[in-house]
């Protein structure tokens, strides 16, 4: 196996021509995906014996909550690339990802609050899951705050990595703190080693989210990381060919 | 059309919950291309200038 691939991934005008190339092979499934699976929720799948169609807020929360870990994971991985390796391209992902990473666990936390209220009587409680999970919004908030703070592109690149590497002990902390601790949250019913809880009417419209969601990010990362490459490189040679093509 | 708006009772809980959702998916196109937009200016004037870093 040759690694001139992985390589090739460390070259900045390889990236943002391969990101823009990409892009759109990641957008449009993410849209028909997301589109449907709204369709599945919202339409065809049956209400909940329990909860009625309150229950239908779980394909708008289950994804985000998914997103704010998923993405989070993918930012500290890049970070820990580009910390060891010192690859710029890789700091550039781990910089794509915190807005991304930020919004969908804002969409996590007040979805949840929406969930909360009708079914826990409370919109919050200072909650294993729930606090742990606001914690990661301000990890991604102090990885923004200290990237905006450092004038310094090199410093700023390796001060927020470490911050997001660190960071990373709370997702393991938010998946697990259902377990480990009496939630109010329920436990996993999807992401569980054993079969999911879920008929297939309910489950289908779910993984579609899921997977929309996940391409989506696909999709948005490469459109970020293209700007976050061409700042780090804008005084190359390779940009003014970039920009006119 | 009217029990499907209803949502059982829990439209106030289950509508707010997907607009935030669309909002914030919506918003990331957005958010992301003005970037891109920004990043791409920003490089042509720098090339423009012949500066080098």
């Amino acid at each position: 196996m040759t690694w001139t691939w992985f390589h090739r991934l460390a070259s900045p005008p390889y990236v943002y021509a391969l990101a823009a190339r990409l892009t759109p092979w990641f957008a449009w499934p993410a849209g028909l995906l997301i589109a449907a699976g709204l369709w599945g929720g919202l339409v065809l799948a049956p209400p909940d014996y329990q909860q009625g169609d309150g229950f239908r807020i779980i394909y708008v929360h289950a994804p985000s909550a998914w997103m704010s870990l998923m993405v989070y994971t993918t930012m500290a991985l890049a970070a820990a690339v580009g910390l060891i390796w010192r690859i710029k391209v890789a700091h550039a992902v781990a910089a794509s990802c915190a807005p991304v990473g930020a919004s969908f666990t804002f969409a996590a936390l007040v979805t949840g609050a929406l969930w909360g209220e009708p079914m826990w009587g409370t919109y919050w409680e200072w909650d294993p899951r729930l606090t742990s999970e606001l914690i990661l919004l301000f990890l991604y908030l102090g990885y923004m705050g200290l990237r905006s703070a450092l004038e310094d592109a090199t410093r700023a690149d390796r001060a927020s990595a470490l911050l997001a590497v660190v960071g990373v002990v709370n997702v393991p902390i938010i998946h697990y703190s259902v377990t480990w601790w009496n939630s109010l949250h329920q436990a996993p019913s999807v992401m569980r080693l054993s079969k999911p809880a879920m008929p297939a009417s309910m489950l289908v419209p779910l993984m579609m989210m899921l997977l929309g969601f996940t391409l989506f990010f696909a999709a948005v990362l490469l459109v970020r990381l293209r700007g976050e490459v061409l700042t780090r490189e804008r005084s190359a040679s390779w940009v003014r060919e970039a920009l006119s093509a | 059309m009217r029990s499907f708006l209803d949502m059982g009772g829990y439209a106030a809980f289950v509508w707010p919950a997907y607009a935030v959702t669309l909002a914030v998916i919506v918003l990331n196109v957005v958010w992301a291309r003005r970037a891109l937009a920004r990043s791409r200016t920003a490089a042509r004037q720098r090339q423009d200038r012949g500066e080098t870093p």
